[in-house]
């Protein structure tokens, strides 16, 4: 049975298919093409990769990893697998694309991915999707950094601009201090805007902390 | 081409899209016959119910016969009937209403911790304002026990209020149980009803409340439309006063063809009530019991048999609900999920955590719920495409969560095997 109301929807609903996404087209690409999926079998063959990256918790919503192939100093292979929603998928799907378009980024440039190129590159993400879903830069960073390790060149590895909060997250003191001045000043907004001790809940003392001092800093209470 | 891309274009391809509407708990669509009541009130018959001549006192008459329309199936009087702008306004009416007209009496309220948003703002707000909120655990189906309000019971109870039944898992709450349990209590029982319209008894004579919420457009009637029932004699504070409608309690003009096309479509959805929930029980049942056989490591969210008759939810571990919703989109399947990912707050469903699932549960549910045009078709048509993207998305996903762990060890732990 079929309304005759719903006639008429059917077809403007169609009509708008498309226009009606809530992502850029580019998003929509990634997401149903993802480029250097890894799929998951059960198990990895670590041995064919020379650096290994994870973010993200489940309980988060949003979790990563991510494999890299090193040759001469450029990475000619990105891998990844994604639990998230599809900004997350899609932006993971476009940072492997750029890692290893034109031979591969070296393992410097790499590490300055940053989630505005990639969200630049997907023609914009919605607001709130922009802390949660991009993690690719986080994780490209790990895989670079464990690549040094594994490969003895220690001294190259990239250390933590700002103090890692929550390691299930990757947010760091810097975006806590970020999303206060954007306004966040209860442990609640700050955890809608990042995410942050939700899956990890013995660290939440630690940013009501900081909460308190970026707000007493520039709110005064 | 790698075998997930391959995937991903054999379900996508270029299949037709369809039009299987399965989001009737977010909202329904306008009955024609709906529509049709409201016409003549939205062109022709356009005159203030307060005005004294023709066309004014024709919309009165047309008020007054929808308020008495919808008594008779709440089996209450007219007078007991507030017309208000929606759910969440009669919610919000009833809880601050009654709190802030009795709080001589005591300051203390009872809720579930399940409640929709217009439920549990309003208590939120009124801690602020010097109340305070006890809110009732459920099980592990989502159901709330009579007991634990019996022990939440004090002598500054002034209001319950637990709904019906669940918007997200569909659980249907003892809510005669607990108005028997309050009747020689001073706390009044607030029920939001607007999921169980169309699917349960609406016989406020039979449930034993003191005030029930309503809505249109969960009953194909029109958005922007609910009612408040009131029982006699309980008194509340107004939240907006103007020029004394509805018996001062909701000034504003009355929105003449939304109250008509209100009463309608109540009397519609009652009417065929008996019958359309065995049809759609049976479709119910079909779409979970496929759901569970198909798909490996999936939970079904609610009871088992005390859920509304058009609600199906389940938590596919491993995925993401809004990547999965998304899918279905692209197939014409519209469906709804828990996860945070679509939530404007970006918090994963609170209903869910609270019957003791972790966060990950949450974030792979996918509610299903059927309405009017729902076909054995659709739901098997469903059924046929739910597997490929589950397995599509599982092979993105890093995750290969332990489901045995999800319950036995307790709220919020998830293992990897």
């Amino acid at each position: 049975m079929s309304l005759p109301i719903m006639g008429n929807s059917q077809s403007d609903v169609s009509n708008q298919s498309g226009k009606s996404w809530m992502y850029s087209d580019k998003v929509k690409e990634h997401f149903f093409h993802p480029k250097n999926l890894l799929e998951n079998t059960g198990e990895v063959d670590e041995s064919q990769f020379d650096g290994y990256g994870q973010v993200g918790s489940p309980a988060c919503g949003d979790m990563m990893k991510l494999w890299i192939k090193v040759k001469g100093d450029r990475v000619v292979d990105c891998k990844w697998q994604t639990f998230g929603c599809a900004s997350a998928i899609a932006s993971t799907s476009m940072m492997s694309e750029m890692v290893i378009e034109n031979k591969g980024m070296t393992t410097e440039e790499a590490l300055q991915m940053t989630p505005k190129m990639i969200m630049d590159r997907l023609g914009g993400l919605p607001g709130r999707k922009v802390h949660c879903s991009v993690l690719g830069d986080k994780a490209l960073t790990k895989a670079v950094n464990d690549f040094y390790r594994k490969s003895g060149q220690i001294d190259r590895m990239k250390v933590e601009k700002s103090r890692v909060i929550d390691p299930d997250t990757n947010v760091t003191e810097e975006d806590i201090h970020e999303a206060v001045l954007e306004g966040a000043l209860t442990l609640e907004k700050v955890q809608e805007q990042l995410k942050v001790g939700i899956g990890n809940k013995e660290v939440i003392p630690v940013i009501e902390e900081l909460i308190e001092k970026y707000v007493t800093k520039y709110y005064g209470e | 081409m790698t075998n997930v891309q391959e995937k991903i274009q054999e379900l996508l391809g270029d299949k037709p899209k369809n039009f299987i509407y399965m989001d009737n708990a977010a909202t329904t669509s306008l009955d024609p016959v709906v529509k049709e009541a409201m016409e003549p009130f939205l062109t022709s018959c356009f005159g203030n119910p307060g005005a004294f001549y023709e066309i004014g006192r024709s919309a009165k008459i047309a008020v007054d016969e929808a308020r008495k329309n919808v008594a008779s199936i709440l089996n209450c009087t007219p007078r007991e009937i507030i017309f208000t702008g929606s759910g969440t306004e009669s919610d919000n009416m009833a809880i601050f209403g009654i709190a802030r007209k009795h709080a001589e009496k005591g300051r203390h309220i009872i809720t579930s911790c399940i409640e929709h948003h217009a439920v549990e703002m309003p208590c939120k707000q009124l801690v602020k304002e010097g109340f305070e909120v006890t809110y009732l655990p459920v099980d592990k189906y989502g159901a709330v026990s009579v007991d634990d309000v019996k022990a939440a019971l004090r002598d500054d109870t002034i209001l319950v209020s637990v709904m019906y039944a669940n918007n997200e898992i569909g659980t249907i709450q003892p809510i005669k149980e607990i108005a028997e349990l309050l009747k020689d209590h001073q706390a009044f029982f607030h029920t939001d009803a607007c999921q169980a319209a169309g699917a349960l008894s609406l016989d406020v004579q039979e449930l034993g409340v003191d005030a029930m919420t309503l809505n249109g457009s969960k009953i194909y009637g029109q958005k922007g439309v609910g009612i408040l029932y009131l029982k006699r004699g309980v008194r509340i504070q107004p939240l907006i006063f103007g020029g004394g409608q509805e018996r001062g309690l909701r000034g504003g003009t009355e929105n003449v063809a939304y109250i008509v096309g209100f009463a309608k479509a109540l009397e519609i959805a009652d009417g065929m009530r008996e019958e359309e929930s065995a049809r759609l029980i049976e479709l119910r049942d079909r779409l979970i019991n496929g759901l569970m056989k198909s798909i490996t490591k999936t939970i079904l969210n609610g009871h088992p048999s005390k859920r509304l008759p058009n609600s199906a939810n389940v938590s596919i571990l491993d995925i993401e609900g809004e990547a999965f919703t998304l899918f279905l989109n692209e197939l014409g399947i519209y469906a709804s999920t828990g996860s945070a990912c679509t939530s404007e707050s970006l918090d994963p469903s609170h209903v869910i955590i609270a019957t003791g699932l972790p966060y990950e549960c949450a974030h792979g549910s996918m509610r299903f719920t059927l309405g009017r045009s729902t076909t054995e078709e659709d739901v098997d048509y469903v059924l046929s495409v739910v597997p490929a993207i589950v397995d599509i998305l599982r092979k993105m996903s890093p995750l290969n969560l332990d489901e045995s762990m999800v319950r036995e060890e307790g709220k919020g732990e998830l293992h990897y095997i």
